[in-house]
């Protein structure tokens, strides 16, 4: 009797510190950071089926592709998250490099593993190396959260930013990147071509003209991943006897390919903050007035979408997805399409104060990742954006700290 | 199919106690046919077989950076295993694990010891390779933890044995202490180590390969050696080292690459500094030689190690239960799966993906065959690029016990 009552109490008290300690375990586990302090997650006002697509082209946007899944035979990095840390700005250790063209002419080193060098190959492939002479740029990954806005936007509103021949005299030109479509482009009805050409918006030369292409290209040319659109494995042609990998192509299916695609179409755009702060509020006056603005254009609204969270929407990615000439100091004498060797599409600058918490807690900007501070990427500008540099150099200590504070809020 | 083959393997002996009226079974012939029945083990001249095992299952209540995963019960292993003393100077014990229900089942151990003389004995069969003291000593109702050291499993990876011989052995160094050794070659490592979904170096992911009871990736065989200390009343040391060529260097006799290694070497330690405290512990470092044109997220190098502290609390008075125990325990734990520099940034810049561990925990037993645990555990991963860390927490109740 007495042993039943003593087993019975403990059994309860075990249960009772159970049931307390299973309760209070919600406190017990790490709370997620602020939805405004990282770069990943859906955006606002996705349905059921529209979330659950972006789940499976998140998972696909993190997988790592293996020897066995069909990495290679030569790539330069086995994911996408891979280079696309927390899908904000890339660390130097994933730069790429693309090489073998200098005018709008084209590439002249195609048939020596041009335009991009795939330097890393799985085990018994040889790796490219850089052909001695051949002109060649290095590219850091840019932040990819928020670009389903990007991709919304219309042909018309970006012609609109537009001024070839600086019109309005301001030394500021802006000019859209043309760009010879693959076979698989299907044009959408904001598309306005030229010559059979359409203007890229993405990569750091514009030359992608949407994101299937940016997709289709970053498995192929980035991780050696073939997919219908590109169904031969790339292959080092620099030595002989280098063939394919033995998986069979295409080595991921079109869902998948259209999962990654409807992934970036609905990163949510990052979030600002501390904007009403008096400084960072005085910042923005600043940025405006130095003419930052000019190029880095903050406001753009959506037009309709066949996704409803990107139909009409105001958002603010700071960039006209125009190329603009920034001087020698950034020529690197290596181009794409119709841009010029000294040409760079504006940077998109939101998300820029999150960048270190995927560079590993410093920055690396512009788009070889050459300035360390924002100071510093400012003081690169050059060509078109001289005017503007000068007159931040002008500013006193105060204004600079007010204007990078801003920059940070973003 | 698997685990019907695998039970039908103990069939024989639950007939255990009937071997005497087996052999007196008219029915039994000597003939091709009663082969089955005519096995050593259904007869009673000789020592008996022993059946024994373990089971671990637990709840598991946890998530990382938010993401709450939240309440799973996991039955993480039912290990079965048999001694047989064949003679005086031969026995034979093999271990058998279904792990994570029957999702994986592995022949643990396999060994037949053959006694030469004290200091050697020679052993065949499946080996648990004598690295650090986790992959020997690993049976659940021995820890006061759940989870097993990630050192012993993301580095070491427990339970790591492959099909192999050598030779082993043990003294007395005066009065106070004993040591062994061990000695063996055995099947190694391929090169799924540097090619796998984890995305870094990662020595369990040989384990994936089903053929590699059957046959070695490279035809070369990988050395192993042990030795460990024992003080009668202070505890145990020991120092280790396995290593061999991982990857493919041969391809239809034609010679494709360098011979690459793989060497892991490690240090062990189990002390009783007070009647009613145990400290255990393990350190190991692991070199891989990477091709260079391959890419860094596989390390060359990395370490790591786990401390456990055990503290017995009081013996709780629970009726029927003479010897029950009350343990307070806390593991703190370490791994830097990457202990190189990106060549890619002027200076180098430190390659980071490295976790720390916390662990912490009550165990009950009330008998020293059963342990039931409550843990809870912390862990901080940071990436390659040592981006702010991401946090994962579990809060864990479990059983497990021998039978
Ligand atoms: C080797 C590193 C690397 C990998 C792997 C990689 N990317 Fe990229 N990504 C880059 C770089 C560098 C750029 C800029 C390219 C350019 O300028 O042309 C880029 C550009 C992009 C852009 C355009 C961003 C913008 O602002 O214009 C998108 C979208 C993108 N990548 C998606 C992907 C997807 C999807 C995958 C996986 C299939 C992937 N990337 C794999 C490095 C990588
Ligand atoms: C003429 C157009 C133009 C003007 C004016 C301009 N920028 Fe830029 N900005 C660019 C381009 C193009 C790039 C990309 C250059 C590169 O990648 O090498 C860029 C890059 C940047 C970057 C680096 C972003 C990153 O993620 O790497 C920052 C920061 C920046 N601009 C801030 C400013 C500020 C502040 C001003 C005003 C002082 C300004 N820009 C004026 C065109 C301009």
């Amino acid at each position: 009797m007495f042993v039943e009552y003593f087993t019975m109490r403990l059994l309860f008290i075990l249960f009772a510190v159970l049931i307390l300690l299973f309760s209070a375990c919600e406190k017990l586990l790490p709370k997620a950071p602020a939805p405004e302090e990282t770069l990943d997650g859906p955006m606002e006002g996705l349905t059921t089926e529209q979330s659950i697509q972006f789940a499976r082209g998140d998972e696909a946007f993190g997988e790592v592709f293996t020897p066995a899944t069909g990495l290679g035979p030569i790539f330069v990095m086995s994911s996408c998250a891979g280079c696309h840390t927390g899908d904000g700005k890339g660390h130097p250790f994933a730069t790429l490099t693309r090489f073998g063209q200098s005018d709008s002419t084209g590439n002249n080193y195609l048939m020596q593993g041009g335009p991009q060098l795939q330097h890393r190959a799985i085990p018994g492939f040889t790796p490219e190396v850089l052909p001695s002479g051949a002109p060649f740029s290095r590219f850091l990954p840019p932040a990819v959260a928020g670009i389903g806005f990007l991709a919304a936007l219309s042909d018309a509103q970006i012609l609109s930013y537009a001024d070839p021949n600086d019109a309005d005299g301001d030394g500021i030109s802006g000019v859209p990147n043309y760009i010879t479509p693959p076979p698989y482009f299907v044009p959408g009805p904001y598309h306005i071509p030229q010559n059979g050409k359409y203007i890229g918006r993405f990569g750091r030369k514009a030359a992608a003209i949407d994101l299937l292409i940016q997709t289709v290209n970053a498995y192929h040319q980035d991780i050696g991943i073939t997919s219908i659109f590109e169904m031969v494995d790339p292959i080092n042609f620099q030595v002989s006897g280098q063939g394919n990998d033995p998986i069979p192509d295409p080595e991921v299916s079109n869902s998948v390919i259209n999962d990654v695609v409807f992934y970036l179409r609905t990163l949510k755009p990052p979030t600002p903050r501390n904007s009403s702060d008096p400084d960072v509020m005085a910042g923005k006056n600043i940025f405006t007035d130095i003419k930052c603005g000019k190029c880095h254009i903050p406001e753009w609204t959506t037009p309709q979408s066949d996704v409803a969270a990107l139909s009409n929407k105001t958002f603010y990615p700071y960039t006209d997805l125009l190329l603009h000439d920034m001087g020698p100091g950034l020529d690197d004498g290596y181009t794409e399409g119709s841009a010029k060797t000294s040409e760079w599409r504006t940077t998109p600058l939101w998300g820029l104060g999150l960048s270190k918490i995927a560079q590993g807690g410093q920055y690396f900007l512009m788009h070889d990742g050459r300035a360390k501070s924002l100071e510093s990427a400012i003081m690169l500008h050059g060509g078109e954006a001289s005017d503007s540099k000068n007159l931040f150099q002008q500013l006193n200590s105060s204004d600079k700290a007010k204007l990078i504070k801003f920059l940070e809020s973003l | 199919m698997k685990i019907f083959f695998l039970l039908s393997f103990f069939i024989p002996c639950f007939a255990l106690g009937q071997s005497d009226s087996l052999r007196k079974d008219s029915l039994i012939t000597n003939m091709n046919k009663d082969a089955g029945y005519n096995r050593p083990a259904f007869f009673g001249d000789r020592f008996p077989v022993s059946l024994g095992g373990y089971l671990e299952a637990n709840t598991h209540y946890g998530g990382t950076d938010g993401v709450n995963e939240g309440l799973s019960f996991q039955m993480r292993r039912l290990t079965l295993f048999m001694f047989s003393r064949l003679s005086s100077r031969t026995r034979f014990l093999t271990e058998i694990e279904f792990e994570d229900g029957t999702k994986e089942i592995n022949i643990e151990a396999a060994l037949l010891d053959f006694q030469i003389h004290r200091l050697l004995i020679f052993r065949g069969g499946v080996i648990l390779n004598p690295i650090g003291s986790f992959n020997q000593n690993h049976d659940g109702p021995k820890w006061a933890f759940i989870e097993r050291p990630l050192v012993s499993t993301t580095l070491i990876p427990s339970t790591w044995s492959n099909p192999g011989f050598g030779f082993h052995g043990s003294g007395l160094l005066g009065d106070l202490w004993q040591w062994n050794y061990e000695a063996y070659l055995t099947q190694g490592f391929d090169d799924q180590i540097i090619a796998n979904e984890t995305n870094r170096t990662f020595l369990g992911a040989t384990k994936e390969n089903p053929d590699r009871f059957e046959e070695s990736f490279n035809g070369s065989a990988m050395g192993n050696l042990k030795t460990a200390f024992r003080h009668s009343s202070l505890g145990e040391f020991g120092v280790s080292w396995m290593g061999g060529v991982y990857n493919a260097f041969r391809v239809e006799g034609e010679i494709v690459d360098d011979k690459r290694r793989v060497d892991v070497f490690a240090f062990d330690l189990s002390l009783n500094p007070g009647k009613n405290t145990n400290i255990t512990g393990e350190f190991a470092m692991v070199k891989v030689d990477v091709p260079k044109t391959y890419f860094q997220q596989f390390g060359s190098g990395q370490y790591g190690f786990f401390l456990d502290w055990n503290q017995k609390i009081c013996n709780p008075r629970i009726p029927g239960f003479p010897g029950s125990a009350l343990y307070y325990s806390f593991r703190l734990e370490r791994v830097d799966y990457n202990t190189e520099n990106f060549s890619e940034i002027d200076g180098g810049g430190k390659i980071y993906d490295e976790l720390w561990g916390l662990n912490t925990g009550f165990s009950l037993r009330p008998q020293n065959e059963t342990v039931i645990r409550i843990n809870y555990f912390y862990r901080w991963h940071r990436d390659l690029f040592g981006n702010p860390a991401s946090k994962s927490a579990a809060l864990q109740f479990g059983v497990s016990s021998y039978f």
